[in-house]
């Protein structure tokens, strides 16, 4: 009778954990159904090109993405080019060369920086960073490149203080964290026997990091990045506050445009009808464009959490 | 050829050179760590600043105010620790139960597996695409914004954090301590209840205030579900305030008293949020 029961509430227990982790699986599923099924108006109207259409005007009720995903790519490129070299070096410090009583604070300080919300990295990034970004750098920034064949094109137009560089300077330093835990973790699994035969054969400290521990890591060291740019790409409240908002394409890296997220965060409640569907569309875009980044930084990570343990 | 002198002499250039770069790349390794430390520093001193002379006691006693008078943020804080706790209470079970499965049910087929990967991309999902998911599957439906849609929106950020500190806890657990309650006749059920719970139980309650900690500050997946509401509200039915949707309205305002509440709760949300971190990883640690 007991025995009975007891295989009964294993069953039971079983197949009930089982259902909620077939619900996360779905959960996934549901929400690109959701959003197909948000934005069937406008998919059937526009069909692929609204992905290049350059156009976002709700007057004439005409929708087009171009500009938005424009931004957020811009925005996250910027991110990337600033975050990834930074992330490198705090992961480098952390594991070869803080001493050793030094990593743990220093290595949850940075982490504080992905815990703070991105809301006040907005509040922040507009009242307190970009007054003093227009005022004292930009200025000095746009004279010196002024006349350089391309860079002078890059670095132009006049100092708003809000644009696409702000907003990818911002999110730069919300990816940070990330990146560099990920590179910490990685760089932590790199056999000592491999480090301190370099360091044996007279490597410098550089030398074993660049020559020994990247090679060894690197799609581990890759998969960071691309969590770092699927944040990048999805952040919205640090970017709705300084990018300007304008749906026009930015002519210079410090003119104000859109991203897909502050473009959702600015428009959707006002929306309705094509408007909206077009809203939902973007949602859609821009949670394909992550599942992929995020779902290739997976694979990464776990091919090098496979060769671990194996002989090179 | 050679003679010695010239050997030597180019192999100390070699040197030199090995050693100037790693010097130089060791100096930059320092100043990426000063850059981050920068930003950070530089945030809390402007939310000290700006944010502690607009802290009152006003702020946990009264209402938001219309623009002019006075007033606090009252009702946006009791409409964000009601959402909050409901999206954990739906969240941690949901989040538990699921990552019970793929620890300890999970190695064989392809559901946990499949599972675990989709969480871990679920995990970094845009907060704002599951705003929008909870507006078309809820909102929409019932045809009005509610506190309901936004605690489900958090939920749904609660789940693949929770799911993810169990799953990693219970693998943690040593097999020896489930094979002794297997040899004492004890069911796998009450093996996972009893014995594999409590031994990750630290782990998993830090992963559950992580969750806390990361919705608390969360505004993008509010904006479409709950909204906004001026006045103080119990109504989970209804659109009811909430910090981070206040501190976005506030914040961009063109009324200076608007933009203090918006910096006090900036402030305040800051410290709750970086509070229950530390306390986390603490607890975590002094297991």
């Amino acid at each position: 009778m007991k025995s009975q029961s007891n295989a009964l509430m294993d069953l039971l227990f079983k197949n009930l954990t089982r259902t909620f982790a077939f619900l996360v699986f779905i959960l996934l599923a549901g929400i690109m159904l959701s959003l197909i099924w948000g934005s069937r108006e406008s998919l059937s109207e526009y069909g692929l090109s609204f992905l290049w259409t350059n156009d976002w005007d709700p007057v004439r009720n005409v929708y087009g993405a171009l500009v938005p995903i424009t931004g957020t790519l811009l925005t996250s490129i910027i991110a990337l080019i600033i975050a990834v070299p930074v992330s490198f070096g705090i992961a480098m410090f952390l594991t070869e060369l803080s001493p050793v009583w030094l990593r743990r604070p220093l290595g949850t300080a940075i982490e504080m920086l992905a815990a703070i919300p991105s809301i006040i990295y907005g509040m922040w990034g507009l009242f307190v960073f970009v007054p003093l970004f227009q005022q004292y750098v930009q200025p000095h920034i746009i004279d010196f490149f002024d006349g350089v064949p391309v860079l002078g094109q890059i670095f132009g137009g006049p100092p708003f203080g809000i644009g696409v560089f702000t907003a990818g300077l911002i999110l730069s330093i919300m990816i940070i964290p990330f990146i560099a835990a990920v590179m910490r973790d990685v760089f932590e699994v790199v056999p000592p026997m491999l480090k301190e035969s370099a360091y044996g054969l007279g490597s410098t400290t550089w030398e074993v990091v660049w020559k020994v521990v990247l090679p060894y890591t690197k799609s581990g060291v890759i998969g960071g990045i691309m969590l770092g740019l699927g944040r990048a790409l999805g952040e919205t409240m640090a970017v709705t506050f300084v990018i300007g908002n304008s749906f026009n394409l930015p002519e210079s890296v410090f003119a104000p445009s859109n991203s897909i997220a502050s473009a959702l965060a600015n428009e959707f409640n006002e929306a309705g009808g094509m408007q909206k569907s077009a809203l939902l569309e973007l949602g859609l875009i821009l949670f394909l464009i992550t599942t992929i980044v995020l779902a290739l930084s997976k694979i990464l990570l776990l091919r090098l959490s496979k060769s671990e343990g194996t002989s090179h | 050829m050679f003679d010695s002198d010239s050997v030597v002499s180019l192999s100390n250039r070699v040197y030199r050179r090995r050693q100037i770069v790693n010097r130089v790349m060791l100096t930059l390794s320092g100043a990426a760590v000063a850059f981050g430390l920068f930003w950070l520093f530089w945030i809390i001193i402007t939310l000290l600043t700006k944010g502690a002379s607009a802290l009152s006691f006003s702020l946990l006693t009264q209402p938001t105010p219309p623009p002019g008078a006075d007033g606090g943020l009252l009702n946006a804080i009791v409409g964000s620790v009601l959402m909050a706790a409901v999206a954990t209470l739906i969240g941690t079970p949901v989040g538990v139960l699921a990552g019970t499965y793929l620890a300890e049910y999970g190695n064989r087929g392809w559901l946990a597996p499949a599972t675990r990967f989709l969480n871990d991309v679920l995990l970094s999902a845009p907060s704002i695409v599951i705003g929008l998911f909870i507006y078309a599957v809820y909102v929409a439906q019932v045809e009005h914004y509610s506190g309901w849609a936004g605690a489900l929106a958090l939920a749904i950020i609660v789940v693949p954090v929770v799911v993810r500190a169990t799953d990693n806890m219970l693998m943690l657990v040593p097999n020896s301590l489930r094979e002794a309650a297997a040899a004492l006749g004890c069911p796998k059920w009450r093996i996972i209840t009893l014995i594999c719970y409590r031994a990750a139980r630290s782990g998993m309650i830090t992963g559950v205030l992580l969750a806390v900690a990361r919705i608390s500050g969360e505004t993008a997946p509010l904006l479409f579900t709950a909204l906004n509401n001026q006045f103080l509200s119990f109504n989970m039915n209804a659109p009811i305030a909430n910090l981070p949707v206040v501190i976005f309205q506030y914040a961009a305002s063109p009324f200076e008293d608007w933009n203090r509440l918006a910096w006090a709760g900036a402030v305040l949300i800051t410290l709750l949020v970086l509070g229950i971190n530390i306390l986390a990883r603490s607890l975590f640690r002094n297991k």
